[in-house]
């Protein structure tokens, strides 16, 4: 039978990997797709959550539902944001982008 | 073990080593195109694993709102902002990389520990006890989440005006516009950015 054990530890593999992507990648677009990587990884810890420990009402898939509003709608601001920048600055690098860096 | 848990396992495993190395693909690629199209294979595979937690409804949701459109969504921002620049090398890049690896290491270790030692207060009824999740997550929506509920949505309204707003290409109009025409209502003050910089 597979365990609870198991999806926590895959969710933090993942939530890992977004986090090294997040800090280390340079083009702003692979910057948000690690953020999606790392909300994916929150969504099946609540998803596991909701199946082990509480079976009967099943509040961890709300959440999830909620959790992926949320992300639709950063995805769609944060790429808008993106392209705004690149008109301004004709670069994707995230290491230019440094206007509000004292 | 009878022919389901065998099944459910040998699927968790597939589902599971599929996920990891499409998210280590995203990250580690260095063309951004395969890494967009992995993003998907990660999204499918989440679902898979959301379907052996027994949620049918939140999986095809992902892939609904997630493969259908914000993996298309950044696959359109890759085209627009399609340049191919070379990154100028950073000194000390292999540093950073290195330190970043260790910390998320570090973090998985902290994680994977607290995850295994943790005694988790295990419901004891049956994770299938309900037969229709889309009645459950619809009661809810509408009993004890109606107001995150109608928030979600008023988000998503200012989601999409924000992102119209931001992402309009601005009009260069050929000579530099007069007083009242930035000034009347209903058209928002637009930046000749050619003429005036020239």
């Amino acid at each position: 039978m597979i365990q609870l054990q198991y999806f926590l530890i895959l969710a933090a593999a993942l939530f890992c990997i977004g986090i090294y992507g997040l800090v280390t990648s340079r083009n702003a677009v692979r910057v948000l797709m690690s953020i999606e990587l790392m909300l994916n990884a929150v969504n099946i810890n609540l998803m596991g959550f909701s199946n082990y420990l509480d079976p009967g009402e099943i509040k961890g898939q709300v959440f999830t539902v909620f959790v992926i509003t949320v992300a639709a709608a950063e995805a769609a601001v944060g790429l808008a944001i993106i392209l705004a920048i690149y008109r301004n600055r004709n670069t994707i690098d995230m290491e230019q982008f440094n206007l509000l860096k004292w | 073990m009878n022919l389901a848990e065998s099944v459910q396992i040998v699927s968790f495993g597939i589902l599971s080593v599929m996920m990891i190395a499409t998210a280590l693909g995203v990250v580690l690629l260095s063309n951004i195109v395969y890494s967009a199209f992995l993003l998907g294979g990660v999204f499918l595979s989440i679902s898979g694993l959301y379907i052996l937690l027994n949620a049918d409804f939140v999986a095809a949701a992902q892939i609904l709102i997630y493969v259908g459109a914000i993996n298309v969504l950044i696959l359109f921002a890759i085209m627009l902002v399609n340049k191919k620049e070379d990154f100028s090398t950073l000194p000390n890049r292999w540093l950073r990389q290195g330190s970043t690896a260790v910390v998320c290491i570090g973090l998985f270790a902290l994680l994977g520990t607290m995850a295994l030692i943790t005694p988790w207060q295990l419901s004891t009824t049956s994770p299938a006890v309900v037969e229709n999740t889309i009645v459950v997550l619809g009661e809810h929506f509408f009993s004890d989440f109606l107001l995150p509920f109608e928030l979600a949505s008023v988000l998503l309204l200012m989601a999409m005006v924000g992102a119209i707003v931001l992402a309009r290409r601005d009009f260069i109009p050929d000579t530099l516009p007069t007083e009242e025409a930035t000034s009347t209502s209903l058209t928002l003050p637009e930046r000749p950015r050619e003429l005036t910089t020239k």
